[in-house]
């Protein structure tokens, strides 16, 4: 009895405080109050959308377009470069992207990485070999800021997965460097700040990166594949989700074996419990 | 155990004769899950969920243990080894996943357990020390999970620990040096991802012991089941095997289907994406959220939005930080007593409308407070958050004790075995109470007594 009585006035109490002080003023600003003021940009923000087509590597069955993944590479080299490191990510693992071991080679060669000087211990830089991560252009963070109007390039090798929906918000982010509709901009007085970029696919439309792919045909494409601004920007979201998820196509794979076997397994459970529990005729409800 | 027909074990070979002798293990494990221990013969689908769980904690202490071979609890390389493990390690992607998964699996499967236990009242006598068990046993697992959220050092693990340390700070007095004796330091950083590494590898051992006390526990009175009857004769019982454990093979694979979807096809569904960007105390993310089974005390927590003032005085009593600190380990802790809060005699759900409807009700209320509890802190989620809260309460504290009062329930049949085959076909040895005794001379008789 001690216990419910207790109870019960902790229960009452706790309610009280929590209508009383809480909700009743929550309910009256909600309905009496100023309307909360929302950002500008939320007028101007989009969700991210999907390339035309999609995806290889969508759904339960999608595989790597190892092409497109090559072509991606090559945005990433002579674009994305330039400000991102991939410090996840190893030269030795373009041999996943059908490169074979001597192209490797031959494309870690092609990158100049940090390294230390043997005769002398002073650090400089040298060729890079297969076993080198993907360097950042950049000493150190403080360098990268001083460059970059005090915004640091993320590094990019998990991007795919660091952001809701991160392929298609890779690939609407390259293609969102629109004007905002200017009628609208008028009425609300919304002005990029200087020094940021309008991107209507980026949570607060502003954003410090410039428009990294600005021209048809900015890159060359090995594979002769015309170079329009969303296919490249579909080619590098592709490569971007491969860096972040390299084993995304051989767990899914992985998967079917898996769920194949325990659906055969589960089957097996299901026919011997009938069998088990058939002499004891259980009477359905 | 106390039925006196339970079957006995009887060792065949010389090998199990000898060992018998000196340490009767196989004994036991026959006793507590083998032809020596008899069930209710009526469980239904929802009976499955207590060896499910046994089943996601053993997931988890062995993918664990194999990912701290490779994992390393230092801020500075923290979410890197993590990275190591998802692209270096063999087949470290299907550990991982399984291991992050394997504890959202834990927490559905505990939560269906618990809500069965709420539906059945199987925390009313003479099983209460099995309930007051399993919230021990609840309250570890949220420690340890959240623990083993801050291991992978993204943004969402630091935020993370620094709210819920956080908490600990609204304790009047003595909450800030808490705050920091607990982290370490002032803010989460090496020392408390050290700490939080060795805690979260101490306290599955700890679940396990506190799970073999639930499972003995359980054996004194033996398992509820869906009529709430107790067992009365030899023909209400089958020996757990090979009965439940063909029924528990059964659910398993269902089980086991489910969740291997979610880690080989969506493995990050149910995680955070900011937990993919390293921690970084200079960035705060715009949404601070939990891990999805922590989403309705969450809410609970952020319910109090106002001060406890005295009114026209701007005298504060307590803070609103306090009294949603207060109110979320209020919500758990009034678990404990929840025994003797609900005094009806009947313990099935099935046999009181009354209470059926709240019930419903409650599984509403708990699906509106993880919804709210991962939405940002705006209008109208608070509202939604706070009517749930003020609900939650109530049904434990107001709403239970008055219904069980007042509540007329439904016939109940007179034993498991009329519920199952009918009246016209049960034994008249069951009706005339043919029942054996136990061996301790304790037969739980049924006898539907209130629970003081």
């Amino acid at each position: 009895m001690t216990i419910r009585l207790g109870g019960m006035i902790f229960g009452l109490a706790i309610t009280a405080v929590l209508v009383l002080w809480s909700l009743i003023p929550g309910v009256y600003n909600y309905i009496a109050g100023p309307a909360p003021e929302k950002q500008a940009s939320y007028a101007f923000y989009e969700k991210p959308v999907a390339p035309a087509g999609g995806f290889a590597f969508d759904g339960a069955f999608g595989k790597w377009d190892v092409a497109q993944l090559q072509r991606g590479y090559q945005v990433y080299k002579e674009v994305c470069s330039a400000c991102h490191s991939l410090k996840y990510v190893a030269f030795r693992n373009l041999r996943e992207l059908g490169y074979t071991e001597a192209e490797v080679q031959a494309e870690a060669a092609s990158w100049t990485v940090p390294g230390i000087d043997p005769n002398t211990g002073e650090t400089t830089t040298r060729p890079g070999t297969p076993t080198d991560r993907f360097p950042s252009p950049y000493p150190n963070a403080i360098a990268a800021a001083a460059a970059n109007n005090n915004a640091i390039p993320p590094d990019l090798s998990l991007m795919a997965k660091a952001r809701p929906d991160g392929t298609n918000y890779i690939y609407s982010l390259m293609i969102g460097y629109t004007e905002p509709n200017a009628e609208k901009a008028a009425k609300l007085g919304f002005e990029t700040p200087t020094g940021l970029y309008f991107n209507k696919h980026f949570p607060n439309v502003n954003i410090a990166m410039p428009s990294p792919l600005v021209l048809d045909g900015q890159v060359t494409y090995a594979d002769g594949t015309e170079a329009t601004i969303p296919q490249m920007s579909a080619d590098v979201a592709a490569f971007l989700t491969w860096t972040a998820e390299p084993s995304l196509v051989a767990r899914k794979q992985t998967g079917w074996f898996v769920l194949a076997f325990l659906v055969f397994a589960t089957s097996l459970a299901f026919l011997s419990y009938k069998q088990i529990w058939a002499g004891l005729k259980p009477k359905k409800k | 155990m106390s039925f006196a027909w339970a079957k006995q074990y009887e060792p065949k070979s010389p090998l199990t004769k000898w060992l018998d002798e000196k340490l009767p293990l196989p004994r036991l494990v026959y006793n507590a899950v083998g032809a020596g221990y008899p069930v209710p013969r009526n469980l239904n689908y929802m009976w499955n969920f207590g060896v499910l769980a046994g089943v996601c904690l053993m997931i988890q202490i062995v993918t664990g243990v194999i990912l701290a071979m490779h994992y390393a609890a230092n801020a500075g390389v923290a979410f890197a080894t993590v990275e190591h493990i998802m692209r270096n390690v063999n087949y470290g992607w299907m550990l991982r996943y399984a291991h992050a998964n394997g504890a959202s699996f834990f927490f559905i499967v505990i939560y269906l357990h618990i809500f069965r236990g709420f539906f059945y009242s199987s925390y009313k006598a003479p099983r209460e020390m099995i309930w007051l068990l399993g919230v021990v046993i609840f309250l570890l697992m949220m420690a340890t999970a959240f623990m083993g959220y801050v291991l992978p050092w993204g943004q969402m693990s630091f935020w993370g620990a620094q709210v819920i340390t956080g908490l600990f700070s609204a304790i009047p007095l003595v909450g800030e040096p808490l705050q920091v004796w607990l982290l370490g330091g002032f803010a989460p950083d090496n020392a408390a991802l050290n700490r939080f590494f060795s805690l979260h590898f101490l306290l599955p051992f700890v679940i396990a012991g506190v799970v073999i006390l639930h499972i003995w526990a359980l054996h004194i009175p033996g398992s509820s089941n869906p009529t709430g009857v107790e067992v009365k004769s030899a023909s209400d019982t089958v020996p757990f095997h090979p009965y439940y454990t063909a029924k528990d093979g059964f659910g398993l694979g269902v089980f086991l289907i489910a969740f291997c979807f979610m880690v080989f096809f969506l493995p990050n569904a149910l995680g955070h994406p900011d937990n993919y960007i390293e921690a970084n105390p200079l960035s705060t993310p715009a949404h601070i959220v939990p891990e999805w089974y922590f989403l309705p005390f969450y809410a609970i927590l952020r319910a109090f939005t106002m001060d406890l003032t005295i009114p026209f005085t701007g005298i504060v009593l307590v803070p609103a930080k306090l009294l949603g600190v207060i109110a979320m380990f209020g919500s758990i802790l009034l678990w404990f007593v929840l025994p003797w809060l609900d005094k009806s005699p009947v313990r099935s759900g099935s046999y009181r409308p009354l209470f059926k409807k709240f019930f419903w009700v409650l599984v509403l209320d708990m699906l509106v407070l993880t919804y709210c509890g991962g939405a940002p802190a705006e209008e109208p989620f608070v509202i939604m958050s706070q009517v749930a809260t003020a609900y939650y309460f109530l049904h434990f504290l107001v709403i239970l004790p008055i219904v069980s009062q007042i509540e007329v329930p439904k016939p109940l049949p007179f034993s498991i075995t009329e519920a199952v085959l009918g009246k016209d076909e049960s034994n008249p040895a069951v009706r005339t109470g043919a029942v054996g005794t136990g061996s301790d001379g304790g037969l739980p008789d049924g006898s539907l007594q209130p629970a003081e």
